[in-house]
């Protein structure tokens, strides 16, 4: 069970981290997106991953633990409010400077021709 | 003893005078810049008293005492004598300026830099701490650069002050470590203390790290050779800050520093090689250099350099007349001299020349400055019956006892001589070349004497030169004692402060010196010519060609690592990232040896499977936006699968809304990004990306699993045994949220908002970029809002409220609370605009979405700012339970308060962004109704 979380950790991680690396605003939204996926799960699961425990008070014996899913909970939100604001500078930024490099401009040189499309 | 704080306090209030009466009349406003270090006197007067009877006097202001910070002043013999030179010639130097600077030269400026000099200086002599030292020590650096570029549109005051600043930073630098490295030995910055124990510093093996520290900072500030250079360069400043500068303060703070430290220090062979060394070199290539000076103030400069080496040199000689010695020409030193730069000034400001070639035969002109500045120059010179010439001969009788040197010692006598020989040579270029040996040559204006003021300080300062020269004994007797008391922190050495010592050969020295000096000066046309074969040495050529150099390097380095592109950036980051996780993960040991593994099961098999496909594909798609994104939600919502799995249906709940709002949100931003993407990455650059999110997922996933692993040592056991009885709710995560952790949760809605505001800010008159067709060139539906969602999102309008209360108010005891409560209700309001469009909704919600983030907040923080009403600190919470008839027992509690706030803030900032987001593509556009 834990190697499996860990391997959709570590997919994701790469995933994203690849997409941040990329040239347009885009990818970088999903690269973000995606890094927020694994690092909340990572948080998530430096807990324990415990199946069919109580969640609150009185349910059961055994608990899961309640620390990391409250660090997650806010997480999330903050993440979204981050994933948005992002998202919004890049429009802006597309708007005010015409296209959606990452760096606010078109390479120069040998990918000029790619960069008329855009 | 509050006035030490005073005396350096004055003069920094003092420096706002000038400015604040930068509209009075100019001697108006000079006489008000004067009051306060004039009353700064007063209390060095009042306090002298003391001092001579013997005493120390302490002043400490505890600041941050478990680092042993503190404003801690010291007011002893040294610092008394000082603070005469500092404060009574930095009156002079007020009066002086008066009438040196022009209507052009901007006076408040020119006092305002003036009196935060004089503050640096007085804060250096006062400190009883080392840091603190420090601290002021830096700032007569700053101080002084503003002082010595005040005519910054000159380009030589420019360079000059920025090398003074360079080296005296330079040397800065390095007392700062020395420092630290006494307080990291002894224990203490406190000087008090450090001083007592100079026999612990000298046997330990960092003293003679220490002592280069330290003297690299002294010898850079009083200009010792080889860092002497600045000086001469520092002369484009305006007179008066020259005359003060290098006569009293600036340089002598480096001669402070070696009298400060001398019984901490001195007294070891080290010492007694390097200071005696470089004082010796400096005096002698300071009076060679300044003979062919063709300047008055570049004369003056390099004899100040030669001045300065010979006080080193004298504590250089370690024994305790030779420190009496080195204190007594501090005295004498700064009194001529100050007196011959404010006569330099004079020439200069009355016949428009420095020059000496052109300068000749001006006794006809101005008799009385001419007489002063001869008295001052003979004072320079040593001629006897004047100040400078008792020093001399103290210097002389030191010489005569050094023994250290073995069978070479003579050396030492021959070179002073030869030292004062030089020294009478310009001193006599000074008398005879300027105010006689005929006419004054192409001098722009027909010089003639000064105003009647301006001569006053040259007048005061010579007449102190006879004075002294006349009754040593009488006038400074007393200072001297306690300040070289001060400085061997022990019995004065027997010594006498009379004209005549009988025919001795010290005198005898003079003699020579004199002799040899006149001789010289009528023979020098041989000397220059010699001089003017060397090959010219132009320091600040070379120093500004290497710092040019050093320039150059810096911006290549910097063009190369700050190129302005952020996919490098994050290359890097996310390499370093990788390189520091790989060696503590080596170091973790296997994985196996910890917890059992809870064996896997099919469904997370398959959870894997979806997740790694649609993460990869996302990845693979992303040319195609639409399909990336579609792609990216089937990974949010494997993630909100795990939280279900894993026993955290708060999570699930939070994520499952966010991600509908997310992916929203990116389908928004998709109509505003350009639809057609091509390949804008090469492949070197795909494998080399590759490689490292590899490496990154790799590292990560590691991390991961060693963590989950790894045996739990909890603190959240606390959180769930207090949950019940101190937060008053079952669930516990909420309870952590608004209770225990609560102030991080009022950060974090806070930064929602402004999150929110930065967002309607950013979209505030939007250049609009709106294509009519999708990638494939398809016109965009016609049908905006179809008849079906539009029935369907009425319907679920009041359930999906009806719902989020009832989440609201669970959250307490059951999974829940405001912040999936605030998504539900906007997810709602979210749908009503997607199926009805803007104007329908706007038709029928009024609010004001930034008033709803602005209330939630407020909420928040009343709910904490409650509890001050109790008694309690900030958030404490409340709870108590009621009972109601047909309702039962309810409970009632502070966090459901605390909880609103959030989650209107949640409502507000996520219908704020999206909404707004939506807008764009009506006419319902976000303007700045200020601009618009």
């Amino acid at each position: 069970m834990e190697l499996l979380v860990a391997i959709i950790i570590g997919v994701l991680t790469c995933c994203a981290v690849f997409l941040i690396l990329r040239a347009r605003t885009f990818a970088v939204m999903l690269g973000l997106t995606m890094l927020s996926y694994a690092v909340n799960l990572f948080i998530f699961s430096s807990g324990g991953l415990k199946i069919g425990v109580g969640a609150v008070l009185n349910a059961t014996e055994e608990y899961a633990d309640p620390l990391p899913q409250a660090l997650v909970l806010t997480a999330i939100v903050i993440g979204f409010a981050m994933t948005a604001f992002l998202v919004v500078l890049s429009i802006r930024a597309r708007a005010d400077l015409g296209n959606d490099h990452v760096d606010g401009k078109l390479p120069v040189a040998k990918n000029t021709r790619q960069g008329a499309s855009s | 003893m509050i006035e030490l704080l005073f005396i350096v306090l004055f003069p920094l209030i003092g420096s706002l005078v000038p400015v604040l009466t930068a509209r009075w009349s100019r001697s108006y406003s000079a006489l008000a810049t004067a009051l306060l270090p004039l009353a700064a006197l007063v209390f060095v007067l009042q306090l002298a008293p003391a001092v001579f009877s013997g005493e120390t006097l302490f002043y400490k202001l505890p600041w941050v005492e478990a680092l042993g910070l503190s404003l801690s002043f010291r007011l002893d013999g040294l610092s008394l004598l000082f603070l005469f030179l500092i404060l009574g010639i930095g009156l002079l130097i007020i009066l002086y300026a008066r009438y040196y600077l022009s209507e052009k030269d901007s006076m408040a400026r020119f006092y305002g830099f003036l009196m935060l000099f004089m503050t640096a200086m007085l804060g250096i002599v006062l400190s009883n701490n080392l840091l603190q030292l420090w601290v002021f020590w830096e700032l007569t650096s700053i101080s002084s650069f503003l002082l010595i570029s005040f005519w910054w549109h000159r380009a030589d005051a420019r360079l000059g002050a920025r090398m003074a600043l360079m080296i005296t930073g330079f040397g800065g630098l390095a007392l700062l470590a020395g420092i630290l490295l006494i307080g990291n030995v002894l224990g203490s910055f406190e000087l008090d203390v450090v001083l007592s124990q100079a026999d612990v510093l000298q046997q330990h093996s960092l003293y003679p790290v220490i002592l280069i520290l330290v003297l690299l900072g002294a010898f850079t500030k009083s200009a010792q050779f080889p860092f002497h250079f600045w000086l001469p360069n520092a002369m484009s400043a305006p007179t008066p800050v020259s005359a003060y500068l290098h006569s009293a303060t600036m340089v002598k703070a480096g001669i402070f520093l070696l009298a400060r430290m001398y019984p901490l220090l001195a007294g070891s062979d080290l010492w007694f090689l390097m200071v005696t060394i470089t004082g010796m070199t400096t005096l002698l290539v300071g009076a060679y250099l300044a003979l062919f000076q063709h300047d008055l103030k570049g004369l003056l400069a390099y004899s100040t350099i030669s001045h300065l080496g010979l006080i080193t040199l004298l504590f250089g000689l370690g024994t305790d007349l030779a420190a009496v010695a080195a204190i007594f020409h501090i005295i004498n030193h700064a009194i001529f001299k100050a007196s011959l730069f404010m006569a330099a000034g004079i020439i200069d400001h009355e016949s428009g020349s420095r020059d000496m070639r052109k300068l000749n035969g001006l006794w006809q002109f101005m008799p009385v400055t001419a007489t002063l500045a001869m008295v001052a120059s003979a004072s320079m010179a040593g001629v006897p019956l004047l100040n400078g010439f008792l020093s001399k001969e103290m210097f002389f009788a030191e010489t005569l006892h050094q023994e250290v040197l073995g069978a070479l010692s003579w050396l030492i006598p021959v070179l002073a001589t030869v030292a004062a020989t030089l020294s009478v040579a310009y001193s006599a270029r000074f008398i005879h070349d300027v105010f006689f040996n005929g006419q004054p040559k192409g001098l722009p204006r027909t010089p003639h004497e000064p105003p009647r003021y301006m001569r006053v300080p040259v007048e005061v300062l010579v007449a102190l030169c006879i004075l002294v020269g006349l009754a040593p004994a009488y006038i400074v007797g007393d200072l001297l004692a306690v300040a070289s008391t001060a400085v061997l922190a022990g019995p004065l050495p027997l010594y006498s402060l009379s004209i005549w010592h009988g025919v001795n050969l010290p005198l005898m020295m003079s003699v020579l010196a004199l002799t040899l000096g006149i001789v010289l000066y009528f023979n020098r046309k041989h000397l220059f010519r010699f001089q003017a074969e060397l090959p010219e040495l132009n320091p600040l050529q070379f120093f500004e060609v290497k710092i040019n150099a050093l320039l150059g390097f810096a911006k290549k380095w910097h063009h190369r690592i700050e190129s302005a592109a952020l996919q490098r950036y994050l290359m890097w980051m996310f390499v370093i990232v990788a390189i520091l996780l790989i060696w503590p993960l080596q170091q973790m040991g296997e994985f196996t040896r910890h917890n059992a593994v809870q064996a896997p099961d099919t469904l997370m098999f398959a959870a894997t499977f979806v997740a790694a496909i649609a993460a990869i594909a996302t990845v693979l798609c992303q040319r195609q936006r639409l399909l990336s994104l579609v792609m990216i939600s089937i990974v949010g919502l494997v993630v909100t699968l795990i939280f279900v799995r894993f026993s955290a249906p708060d999570l699930a709940l939070t994520q499952l809304s966010v991600e509908v709002v997310t992916i929203v949100l990116l389908m928004l931003a998709l109509f505003f990004l350009p639809h057609k993407i091509s390949r804008a990455s090469n492949a070197g650059r795909l494998i080399r990306d590759g490689a490292i999110a590899s490496i990154c997922g790799v590292v990560i996933g590691s991390l991961s699993y060693a963590l989950m692993l790894e045996p739990q040592q909890r603190i959240s056991d606390f959180f769930l045994a207090n949950s019940k009885i101190g937060g008053g709710g079952y669930n516990v995560v909420n309870v952590i949220l608004v209770d225990f952790r609560g102030f991080d949760t009022l950060g974090e809605i806070t930064v929602l908002g402004i999150a929110a505001l930065g967002i309607f800010k950013l979209l505030t008159r939007l250049p609009l970029f709106r294509s009519s067709s999708d990638a494939q060139g398809r016109q965009w539906a016609l049908d905006k809002h179809p008849m079906l969602l539009a029935v369907v999102s009425q319907a679920l309008l009041p359930l999906a409220l009806l719902v989020s209360v009832y989440i609201f108010f669970r959250g307490h005891n059951l999974p829940g609370g405001g912040f999936v409560a605030g998504l539900v209700t906007a997810i709602a309001i979210i749908l009503q605009y997607v199926a009805q469009g803007v104007d329908w909704v706007r038709e029928r919600l009024t609010l004001e979405y930034h008033r709803l983030v602005a209330a939630g907040v407020l909420i928040s923080t009343l709910t904490g700012v409650a509890s001050w009403a109790f008694g309690r600190p900030f958030l404490t919470s409340w709870f108590d339970y009621f009972q109601l008839p047909l309702f039962g027992e309810i409970e009632l509690a502070s966090a459901i308060a605390f909880d609103l706030g959030v989650y209107l803030t949640v409502v507000g900032a996520t219908l704020m962004i999206l909404a707004n987001l939506g807008k764009m593509t009506t006419e319902h556009r976000p303007v700045n109704k200020g601009q618009s």
